[in-house]
């Protein structure tokens, strides 16, 4: 039905390499968000402070600026970091920062900025009432967080949780730029080569919007779930 | 031991801030023991109780249960907090807590809020846990409603719920923080017909009430609490039928 020029597999390659990304990328959101949103709910003037930088450097700066200086600037670092390391102890210790392991981390680090937001909503917005009966039945502080602050809290950050994952989705796009093959690379050059933007980018937004509605009917279904209890039956 | 006081509290002051709420409140009860709290709000009758479980760390005084003394010590700021909190946990899974506004866990069912600190805090084996909890939903008239989750049920029912979650722990003692306030009229009568048949087993309660029939007709003994002290304290025949206090005397003249 539509020939794609024996850029197929290509293409599908590129696909996987999107979703992987995004994947790996959404894991790590994840845990900085959960610690960010700890550290900024915590008594700690130190961990408030290094947690409100970090939300506020990453949300103030383009995620393009973010990705390139992530890319170039961390091998320009690693570069110094050997050749120190090769004055001072004569040892070789060098590696190529790879596109996909610098795309994981920047964007792992952007969103775990808007993730600890979202977290530490979630987190407030638990009643004090849910909490204070668990202390009472006698329940450690981790007991309390894990069967009380975590079931709760995620019914309120879960559609935060979700937009932040659309827009994470979207945003692997950007890798392009420092040289990984995914999806959007391989369309680029086939329609440069081919001279068809539409027969290789229409299909590249469908597979996004494929991806984004399958993930909107999950975290639906997530959501359904993680409110049992609180909407009530009809 | 058999004849050890579940609760003894000494000398217990509680200040926020600047706020001195309770100065000086002694409790002491014997087993099968319901005292009730009265007072007019802010008198300090909830602080008190939220002192006994430690939700509120007391500024002075002694709390022992079952002749196991809270251990207390000073942190850096120069506040009193709990010196084990290992201990703390203990005491509180031996004083189950009924609060004013429920306080279900809204997540789980009925019979998940009423095995979870059992099986997790006492260690009950689970089959255990579950005949327990549906003995106790059948004794406060519940049972066919194990399965829904709090906010599908009356508030009625809910704090019913909720004392069979605090009878599951077979506690030491009972408190009860205002259990009838946030009701609809209606709905009252359901709960302390309950509290009620639990007296008349000789559970041992501590209830903060403004329910004076309550306060008359079931306790042992009763506290009117005015500006953090205690004015008023004795059997509910001596406390209402001939009161010392001129507070007290004021509290119970009729209103319009």
């Amino acid at each position: 039905m539509f020939d794609l020029k024996g850029y197929g597999p290509a293409l599908l390659n590129g696909a996987v390499v999107t979703v992987e990304l995004a994947f790996l990328s959404l894991a790590l959101a994840l845990v900085l968000g959960l610690i960010g949103a700890a550290a900024k709910l915590s008594n700690s003037r130190v961990a408030v402070g290094i947690a409100t930088t970090y939300t506020t450097l990453i949300r103030g700066v383009p995620d393009l600026v973010m990705m390139l200086l992530f890319y170039y600037g961390g091998q320009v670092c690693v570069n110094m970091l050997s050749d120190y390391i090769w004055d001072t102890y004569e040892v070789d210790f060098f590696f190529q920062f790879n596109p996909f392991i610098s795309g994981v981390i920047t964007i792992g680090l952007i969103f775990g900025a808007y993730m600890t937001e979202t977290f530490r909503g979630a987190f407030l917005a638990v009643e004090t009432g849910q909490i204070e009966a668990a202390r009472a039945y006698g329940f450690s502080t981790w007991h309390t967080f894990r069967r009380v602050m975590v079931p709760q809290m995620l019914r309120h950050a879960l559609p935060g949780i979700g937009n932040n994952w659309q827009v994470l989705l979207k945003t692997t796009a950007l890798v392009s730029i420092i040289g990984l093959t995914d999806m959007v690379r391989v369309a680029e050059e086939a329609a440069k080569a081919e001279r068809m933007p539409f027969h290789f980018f229409i299909p590249v937004a469908f597979v996004y919007l494929a991806l984004t509605a399958g993930s909107e009917l999950f975290i639906k279904w997530l959501d359904k779930r993680a409110n049992a209890g609180v909407i009530q039956e009809s | 031991m058999a004849d050890q006081a579940p609760l003894i509290c000494k000398d217990i002051h509680k200040t926020f801030a600047e706020l001195e709420v309770l100065k000086g409140i002694s409790l002491e009860t014997r087993k099968g023991d319901v005292v009730s709290l009265i007072g007019s709000s802010g008198s300090g009758k909830s602080t008190f109780l939220r002192c006994i479980n430690l939700l509120e760390t007391p500024t002075s005084g002694d709390i022992i249960v079952h002749g196991d003394p809270i251990r207390f010590t000073t942190n850096r700021k120069g506040e009193r907090i709990p010196a084990d909190n290992k201990q703390v946990e203990l005491i509180r899974a031996k004083l189950s807590m009924v609060f004013q506004g429920f306080n279900l866990w809204s997540h789980m069912t009925v019979l998940e809020n009423i095995i979870e600190a059992p099986i997790n805090v006492l260690k009950v084996p689970k089959k255990e846990a579950i005949e327990r909890a549906e003995a106790y939903l059948n004794k406060v008239g519940i049972y066919e409603r194990k399965d829904y989750y709090p906010a599908q049920m009356s508030g009625g029912q809910q704090q019913r719920a909720a004392i069979a979650r605090a009878l599951a722990m077979e506690p030491e003692v009972m408190l009860f923080d205002e259990p009838t306030s946030a009701l609809d009229p209606e709905l009252v009568g359901e709960v302390l017909k309950v509290m009620q048949s639990l007296a008349e087993e000789g559970r041992t309660m501590i209830v903060v009430t403004h329910e004076m029939a309550f306060a008359k007709d079931v306790s042992t003994q009763v506290l009117f609490l005015h500006q953090g002290v205690i004015e008023e304290q004795g059997t509910p025949q001596k406390v209402f039928d001939n009161p010392d206090s001129e507070r007290m005397k004021q509290f119970l003249a009729p209103k319009f």
